[in-house]
């Protein structure tokens, strides 16, 4: 169906959905490269006149990846809660925009809603939202998610250690958790990026991470991000996996150049809960995300890239998730261009997932060839902070010396916690205070503990 | 009011851990914040990932530095205008413009065993610096193993893929891409090399070979060059680059590339 948008004298037309909404969406190098932005700025905002009087129901009858080629499509259309829809299903796009800002949308209404809401429909209802109205509304959206402790509750921020190394060594990765701990990082998790895919090796990180765990009683949980195959495996020889990790994108196709399909995504998660590892809760999977990925592996189908991520949370959705983290400015200048887009993209990503019911974190990066710097990671950083995200990553001095690219740091998390009186989740802060790392005013304390750490991760 | 005392930041206790890890490990803080010193190392090091991006090959030296090897040498450029487009536009880093094209048709040279094709990507730093010394080594234990050499390509504003479009016109056996990468805070001007068997439009990424990190302080080219021409030796043999040749290496030192964040 053809949608149109007139302005002055000159009509504009959109030939689908898709396009419109590609149309319709900000500014962003990533769609310009896939030849689906929108050609001048006044057709950008004509496509956003239009999309803001498509009805919500349009989008439950005109798929934008075809039901018989694509199982994220199926999964989005056969998974659709209609009772939860039907408070809202005579909804326009625009509607729907003023609703959420309005004094009706409360953190519950909102919790109940989200299984009604497709990703499409919030794709396009953040197309239509400034970045204030991004931020306001995630505020209101609280998904608390549980393992061995709490994360995602109001008024707490916890973060994603990753003590990355380039060659994996041992005592160069105990370092920087030891480093991370100390300044009071780790809540979400620890979570290495292996250097490289070999099971051995992972395993090897897996029991270190758990020994330390064990030895100083800390409610956390863990994570080596190998392929999802891999710790399968692991999971089979009842290596101490705790979430499992899998990069995930939006279309089947895009799914498949990461070599993994629902299926597969399943039987992990089913092997993970078969472990029974959470004492609190079984939220254990772990996914990564990111606008552009489904353009950079040619599997985005026409669909602009923001479509395309949104659709990857109703992947992540299914499998309820401990931790989703969208890894922002990783990809590169050519999907995400400078900080502005970067920042946009950032709060796109957070308030769609968030809307989802999803518990978003995310990665606030860049890399050096992307027209961005610390500046706008404090940018993002504070807003997202402002939105109630719920994790952020925490790098030593926010420099990865193995992925080679910039993100968030332990200072940066502190920083984050005093200026907006956020706390860590509840069980690791008792731990920081049982520990004497901080106080409970979340100053640092000083104490002689690295030493037992380190023992404790390098047993002689 | 009384003359307020300066901040001395306070250390970590764990300072002694950094001999573990080049990572930036114990900081430490005033407040809760990053000291000043640490603050400005960091923005340093960035500034020079960002003026290395920013860089341009220094043609007239490179022409005469890669001369060594008496191998005529030619100067091409994509169709990525400047580096903005460059950075926005991979594919465009991909294609040979017009007179580039036209240029190396009508070089008519002869199908040789290997083409050296040298891309500034995202580091011409790390070209200017480094690509003559791998060159010349490259093309010493080349000829030693007997093989030739087709014409040196220098590509400006070049990406990965160019080889494929340079390998359709000059047709040799296989190309070596030696190529600036990816600036990190640690290193703003290491090399990749890249092996493509018979390089040709329409290749994808996995079907080459990567060594990355080529730089005095990294991988040092005389040790890149012997694995480079270990390589070689295997594509030649098996008649393929890519995944299945990573399959047979024993060495652990292979990785099939990843075009997507790298260049």
């Amino acid at each position: 169906m053809a949608y149109q948008c007139t302005i002055g004298s000159f009509t504009y037309r959109f030939e689908d959905l898709k396009e419109l909404l590609a149309k319709a969406s900000p500014l962003r190098s990533g769609d310009v490269l896939a030849g689906l932005a929108a050609e001048s700025y006044e057709e950008r905002v004509a496509a956003q006149i239009a999309l803001a009087d498509v009805s919500l129901t349009t989008f439950l009858n005109e798929a934008v990846i075809p039901y018989e080629t694509d199982d994220v499509t199926r999964l989005i259309i056969d998974t659709h809660n209609k009772a939860a829809f039907t408070p809202i299903s005579h909804f326009t796009v625009g509607e729907l925009r003023d609703w959420l800002l309005g004094d009706d949308a409360t953190t519950s209404t909102l919790q109940q809603l989200a299984t009604g809401l497709t990703p499409e429909m919030v794709a396009a209802v953040s197309k239509l939202m400034r970045n204030q109205d991004l931020i306001l509304v995630a505020k209101k959206c609280e998904v608390v998610t549980r393992f061995r402790n709490t994360v995602g509750l109001q008024g707490h921020l916890s973060v994603r250690l990753q003590p990355n190394h380039p060659t994996d060594d041992a005592k160069g990765i105990a370092a920087s958790i030891i480093d991370g701990l100390l300044y009071g990082s780790g809540d979400a998790m620890i979570g290495i990026n292996p250097a490289t895919d070999r099971p051995a090796a992972t395993s090897r990180l897996l029991y270190m991470l758990d020994g330390l765990r064990e030895r100083f009683a800390m409610p956390i949980q863990s994570c080596v991000l190998s392929h999802i195959t891999t710790t399968l495996q692991l999971v089979e020889q009842h290596v101490p996996v705790d979430l499992i990790f899998q990069s995930i994108a939006g279309t089947q196709q895009a799914n498949a150049s990461f070599g993994i399909n629902l299926a597969l995504l399943q039987e992990a998660h089913e092997a993970g809960l078969s472990l029974k590892r959470g004492t609190i809760g079984n939220n254990l999977m772990y996914f990564e995300t990111g606008q552009g990925s489904a353009l950079s592996s040619g599997a985005n189908h026409h669909v602009d890239q923001q479509t395309c991520e949104a659709r990857a949370y109703a992947v992540a959705r299914q499998y309820n998730p401990f931790l989703v983290n969208s890894v922002v400015g990783f990809i590169g200048p050519e999907y995400l261009f400078d900080g502005k887009q970067i920042i946009r993209a950032g709060l796109e990503d957070h308030f769609c997932g968030k809307l989802m019911g999803l518990p978003m974190g995310m990665d606030i990066c860049y890399t050096n060839h992307a027209q961005a710097d610390q500046d706008d990671m404090d940018t993002l950083l504070t807003l997202l902070g402002v939105a109630g995200i719920n994790f952020i990553m925490g790098i030593p001095g926010a420099d990865d010396i193995m992925l080679n690219y910039q993100s968030t740091s332990f200072h940066d998390a502190l920083y984050l916690r005093r200026i907006l009186g956020l706390r860590p989740a509840p069980e690791f802060e008792e731990w920081l205070l049982r520990q004497g790392i901080m106080d409970s005013t979340g100053n640092r304390l000083s104490d002689g503990l690295q030493n037992k750490f380190f023992a404790a991760l390098l047993p002689a | 009011m009384n003359d307020l005392k300066k901040i001395e930041t306070k250390p970590d206790e764990w300072e002694a851990l950094k001999a573990f890890t080049n990572a930036r490990i114990a900081l430490g803080r005033t407040g809760v914040s990053v000291p000043l010193k640490e603050s400005l190392q960091f923005k340093l090091a960035h500034a020079h990932a960002k003026d290395a991006v920013y860089s341009h090959l220094q043609v007239d030296e490179l022409l005469t530095s890669l001369s060594s090897t008496s191998l005529p040498i030619h100067y091409v450029k994509s169709q990525a205008s400047n580096r903005d487009i460059y950075l926005q536009r991979p594919d465009l880093g991909r294609l040979l413009d017009e007179s580039s094209t036209n240029q190396i048709q009508q070089l008519g040279s002869p199908p040789a065993d290997i083409s050296i094709i040298v891309a500034d990507g995202l580091s011409a730093t790390a070209i200017n610096k480094n690509a003559a010394e791998v060159v010349d080594l490259l093309v010493r234990k080349g000829r030693q193993a007997g093989y030739s050499f087709a014409p040196i390509m220098l590509v400006e504003q070049g990406r990965v893929a160019i080889t494929d479009a340079i390998g359709g016109l000059l047709r040799p056996r296989l190309a070596v891409m030696l190529i600036g990468e990816r600036p990190g805070l640690s290193s703003f001007d290491s090399i990749g090399a890249y092996i493509t068997y018979a390089p040709q439009p329409g290749l994808t990424d996995e079907r080459r070979n990567c060594i990355s990190n080529i730089r005095e302080q990294g991988l040092p080219p005389v040790m890149a060059v012997d694995k480079l021409m270990y390589l070689i030796d295997s594509a030649f043999r098996l008649q393929l680059t890519g995944v299945a040749l990573k399959d047979n290496d024993e060495g652990g030192f292979l990785a099939t590339s990843t075009p997507d964040s790298g260049p």
